[in-house]
Order: structure tokens, then sequence, then C-alpha cells
């Protein structure tokens, strides 16, 4: 056994600790025993999601099998997470904020199989969601669609896209919007003005609400519709919600990392969970948090929250992530071409 | 008659330091086995790393405007900050040790506090000061200085954690230093800017320049508090730490190790440098 490989069981406690009893010739007796720790390595704006989700889940699961379980959850940018589980972070399940950064646990370290965004359905994508305006309360500076982002002396706040899922999501909403509206040459030249008009380039999209929402940071933030409800809901009524005319179908996908679970024996387990993601219970808690629910019940419930707007998807206006990845954020990209801090 | 047996009496390097105590050879064997595995280990990985580039790869990739630029905002920052500090820590250090008031104890135990606080702490509590909304960022926007979200904000960020090094640097030696070598001074005509020129100063230099390094190498390194006041523009306010962390995130070890291998190389430089003049100065410092 390699001494990286010790060093990474090190680092992950009771689920990996479970797998080595179990690889141990003496206890192999416990063939049958299951793993009953999952850890879930998600982004940023699903904390507040997956407690709840996971709470439901622990309790179903018990009311199934018996089995009591324990679901831990790591959060951050989702490029930074799936780099921790590329370097050895245990994760049994992946949820993150675009297919790109799953892609390259398959490339990179081989966990999953290439083809994980067909295991699902919805191309492994149990809910979606969209870029949305967070303004000031009363809208001083009159911001309804994109081209009011770069008037003279607005300031936008988006995470860096190079490290932030969101701000990937949010930066194609903003091309797609050009594209619509001149083709490429016009898109390239929106998206330059765009970011001339932004202050601060936080890492992440919870960064980036604080930097606006408490900081008093910048005038429009380009934030995940739900983080735009939640920042209402934490703030009070200090700020509105505005729906551009134009956005994108955000698709932030779900994937079991096969490598990591056999080693846990958690298998079951964490199909499981991604499967509960589409049940009707944890769509209702999705819709809840202001996630978009796939199920047409949860979807229906909350349609009064979701304000339907056209919305462009990564497929038909990018060619899907890879290309949009290459494209436009790998380095020496359209966002290093066009960045210039003002 | 010249004794052909006897050496030189060249300062050469010796193998014994001629010693009453036992346990040199146990003692060296330990001193390289554990600086071997905790610093020159993980240093020769990084060493190895970014070649993969090939020379001309690692070049280009330090070449780049934006990599210069954070370089020499991190090292260029990082040496005011230390510079700041060195009279300021000399002033608070001086005052904790040399004076008795209400409540010295309570201002000697605040000065670890940058220490002790988790960076992240420190660099969330900084920026709501420091923000254009915060108490004193407010004061300092409406006289038109921006301070957090620009280079100024990662120099205060810098300046807050190198403090103590200074000041713990230099405590102990003041407190060794005797009042009567400066009375003596004293009864024999210097003034008080002489005393503190010829007298004070140049016994505290050794230990006030290691404290202005430890500052320095401290803040070249520090993240946690900078990137939460620093806006983190590329070209502007990127530190090149978060350089680091960026181009990890994109997946780009070599390069992340490019940039992390200039560092420790431009910073050991400078170390070296300074042990240099701090040989310098404790030599001619000896009473």
């Amino acid at each position: 056994m390699s001494k990286t490989e010790i060093t990474r069981r090190g680092l992950v406690g009771a689920g990996a600790a479970l797998g080595g009893v179990a690889a141990m010739p003496g206890v192999a007796l416990a063939a049958a025993q299951l793993g009953n720790t999952l850890l879930n390595v998600s982004y940023d704006p699903t904390r507040e999601l997956y407690k709840e989700i996971n709470a439901a889940y622990a309790q179903y699961w018990k009311a199934k099998t018996g089995q009591a379980i324990t679901i831990n959850q790591s959060h951050g940018g989702s490029g930074k997470q799936a780099r921790a589980v590329i370097d050895g972070l245990q994760a049994d399940v992946v949820t993150l904020a675009l297919a790109a950064d799953i892609d390259e646990i398959a490339k990179r370290a081989k966990l999953l199989p290439a083809n994980w965004q067909s295991r699902l359905p919805q191309n492994s994508t149990p809910y979606t969601s969209t870029v949305v305006f967070l303004v000031k309360k009363g809208n001083p500076w009159k911001i309804h669609d994109w081209p009011d982002l770069i008037r003279p002396g607005v300031g936008i706040i988006s995470p860096n896209p190079k490290t932030s899922g969101g701000a990937r999501w949010a930066y194609l909403a903003a091309y797609a919007y050009g594209l619509k509206h001149g083709g490429d040459a016009a898109a390239q030249d929106y998206v330059r003005k765009l970011y001339k008009q932004a202050p601060v380039l936080p890492t992440g999209a919870r960064d980036a609400t604080t930097t606006f929402a408490q900081r008093g940071l910048g005038d429009v933030l380009l934030a995940w519709e739900n983080e735009a409800y939640l920042t209402i809901e934490e703030f009070g009524p200090k700020f509105d919600i505005v729906y551009p005319s134009l956005s994108i179908l955000a698709e932030p996908p779900v994937a079991v990392i096969d490598r990591n679970v056999e080693r846990h024996n958690t298998k079951f387990l964490a199909e499981g969970y991604l499967n509960f993601l589409y049940s009707p219970i944890a769509q209702d808690i999705i819709g809840k948090h202001h996630f978009r629910p796939r199920e047409a019940k949860a979807a229906a419930k909350y349609a009064a929250n979701f304000k339907p707007i056209p919305l462009v998807t990564i497929a038909d206006t990018f060619g899907g992530w890879t290309k949009a990845q290459a494209t436009h954020f790998a380095d020496g990209g359209v966002f290093d071409r066009i960045y210039k801090p003002s | 008659m010249i004794d052909l047996a006897r050496p030189l009496a060249l300062p050469r390097p010796r193998w014994k330091e001629p010693s009453i105590l036992p346990g040199f050879g146990v003692g060296l064997g330990l001193t390289l086995t554990y600086l071997g595995l905790i610093v020159v280990l993980p240093l020769a990985a990084l060493a190895i790393r970014p070649w993969e580039l090939g020379v001309s790869g690692v070049w280009h990739e330090l070449a780049q405007p934006r990599v210069t630029a954070a370089l020499k905002l991190s090292f260029g920052l990082s040496a005011l900050a230390a510079l700041l500090n060195a009279p300021l820590g000399l002033l608070i250090a001086w005052t904790l040790v040399r004076y008795q008031f209400p409540g010295r104890r309570i201002l000697d135990a605040l000065v670890d506090l940058p220490f002790a606080l988790p960076t992240a702490v420190a660099g969330i509590a900084l920026s709501a000061i420091y923000a254009p909304n915060g108490p004193l960022g407010s004061l300092a926007a409406k006289i038109g200085i921006k301070t957090a979200y620009s280079p100024l904000g990662i120099f205060i960020a810098l300046v807050f954690i190198g403090l103590p090094f200074v000041v713990r640097s230099l405590q102990p030696v003041m407190q060794d230093l005797d009042a009567e070598v400066e009375e003596a001074a004293q009864t024999l005509g210097a003034t008080t800017l002489q005393r503190v020129i010829r007298v004070v100063l140049p016994a505290l230099a050794p230990a006030l320049i290691s404290g202005v390094s430890l500052a320095f190498a401290r803040a070249v390194g520090e993240y946690g508090s900078v990137v939460f006041i620093a806006g983190n523009l590329p070209m502007k306010t990127e530190i090149a730490p978060l350089l680091i962390v960026i181009k990890l995130e994109q997946y780009d070890y070599a390069g992340a190790a490019a940039v992390g291998l200039a560092m420790v190389v431009i910073a050991f430089s400078i170390l070296i440098g300074i042990n240099a003049a701090q040989t310098w100065f404790a030599r001619r410092g000896r009473p």
C-alpha cells in the first residue's frame, strides 16, 4: 500500500476507517457490514439545502433498512471541491455546480467513468437554477436588464469565473445575451465592459454575497437564484430580485464517486441518496430552498417563486461544458483575453 | 621557529564544537533528519514539480504580467509592512518593558492576538472595519482614501499579522539590557540621542532585524487574512499565494508550483541577506 494511500485514509475518518477494516483479512467476515457514513462534497450555496435533505434521507433510510446513517457535507467553490476530490478527499458523492468539474474528476483521477452524466435521469441534474440580479431595495440604479449593468458608475459583484462555478454560469448568461444581440464580437465586447464594472473579484459565491450584502460593495450582485432569495431571507427586505430578459439554465449535476464507494462499501447508500434527490420529498425540499425542482408536482407548488424567463442551455448555446470550458475559461481563453481590471 | 603542526588561525567551519556537553553526533544527526523530513523534502517536491513544463515553460509561466504583478505586490507590501512594524514594534516593546503602568499585562497579552486568531477570522474582522460601510473604512472614504479592496487594505492586514513578531523578538533582549550601561554613557557625557543611537539601538539591532525578517516572511506567505480584504483583482490586488490557489483550482499544478518555487527562491535569498546583515550587526553591537 502506498504512502499516499495511508495519508489519504487518515484524512477522512469514519467512512475510510470502515473501508480499511473490511480490507483486512481477519475481519473479512464483516463483508456484510455496509458503510454507514456518506460524504457529500458540494458547492457553495447548497449548505442549507443538503442539511435538510440529509436529515430526510437518514430518516427514510432508517425506516427502510433499520440502519442509522450519518451524512457529512463539505462546501466550497465548485472547482476547489473537485480538486480536493481529485487530490484524495474521500467523497462518496459529489453534487457540484457544473458538469465540467465532475468531468475533471473523471478525467484526471479516473474515480468514475467518463459517461457518468448519463447514469441518472435528466443529465444527472435533479434540479436546475438560474442567474438573476440582486439589487438594493427600490432598485436605485433602475437596473432591469443586462445592458443596464454596463452603464457608467454601476458596480457589479460576481466571483472570479476561474474559481467559482456560479460565476461561470453568470458569465455565460451575460455572453448569451450578447450573442443574441449581435453575435460573438458583440458578446465579447459586452462581457469585457461588464467585468470592467467589478470593483472586486471574490473567489466564491458566498464570498460575493457577503461582500455585496454585508460590506455594501457594488450595486448589483450576479447571483444564483436561490442565493438571491436566501440573501433576502437572511438580511431582510433590503434587496430586490431583478429578472433579466434572458438568462441561463444552470444544471448543477450529481454523481457517485465509484472508486470511493467501493472502498467505503457505501455503493447502495450513495446511489440511494442520489436517487432520493429525485423523490417527491426531496423535490419539495429543493423547491423550498429556491432551487427549481424537476418533478412536476413540486415545480407546480413553487411555480410562483420562479419567474418564467427565457433560459438558454449550455448544450444548445455553447456546445456543452467541455467546449465552453476550453473556449472561455481555460488559460488564454476568452475570459483571460477580455478581462482587464479597471 | 614556526610550528607547522599548528593550524592557521582561519575561521574555518569545524566538525566539532568544543563543548563539555556530550551528544554532538546525536544532536547533529537528529537536526539533519528532522530538517530534512520537515523542511527539505516538501521543498524538494515543490522544486521538482514545475520542470514538467520545461525550462522555457517555467520561464513563460513566471514572465506572465499577472504573475510578476502578484509577486511584486506580495514581496513589496510584505517588506513595507515589516518596515513599518520596525519602529512601531520597537516603541511598543519599549513601553511594555521599560514602564510600569496599570493594564500593562493586558496590553502585553493583546500583542499576541494576531498570532492566536485564525487568519480567516482576522481577515473578516479587518474587512468589516475597513469596508466602505465599516467604521474606519467610511471615515477613510470621506477623505477619499480606499482602504479595504485596495493595496492599502492588504498592507493593513500584513501590518496586523506582523506586529507580534517584532515585539516578541525585542522584548527579551530589552529586558536583558542593563540600565547601568546607559547610565555609564550618561555619566561620560553622552546626550539622550547619542545614548539611543550608539548604545541602545546597536544592542537591539540583531533582535530587531530578526523580528522584522520573521514578520516579512510571515507576510509573504499570508493568505487567510488577506484574501478577504484584498478584493483579489488580477494585476492590482491579487497576492501571489492567491494566484497559486487559483492556478490549483484550474488544475494547473505545474504552474502553481512554478510560482511557489519563485516565491521560495526570492524569500530565501532575502532571508539570507537579512541573516548576513544580522551577523554583521551582532558583531558590531557586541560590547
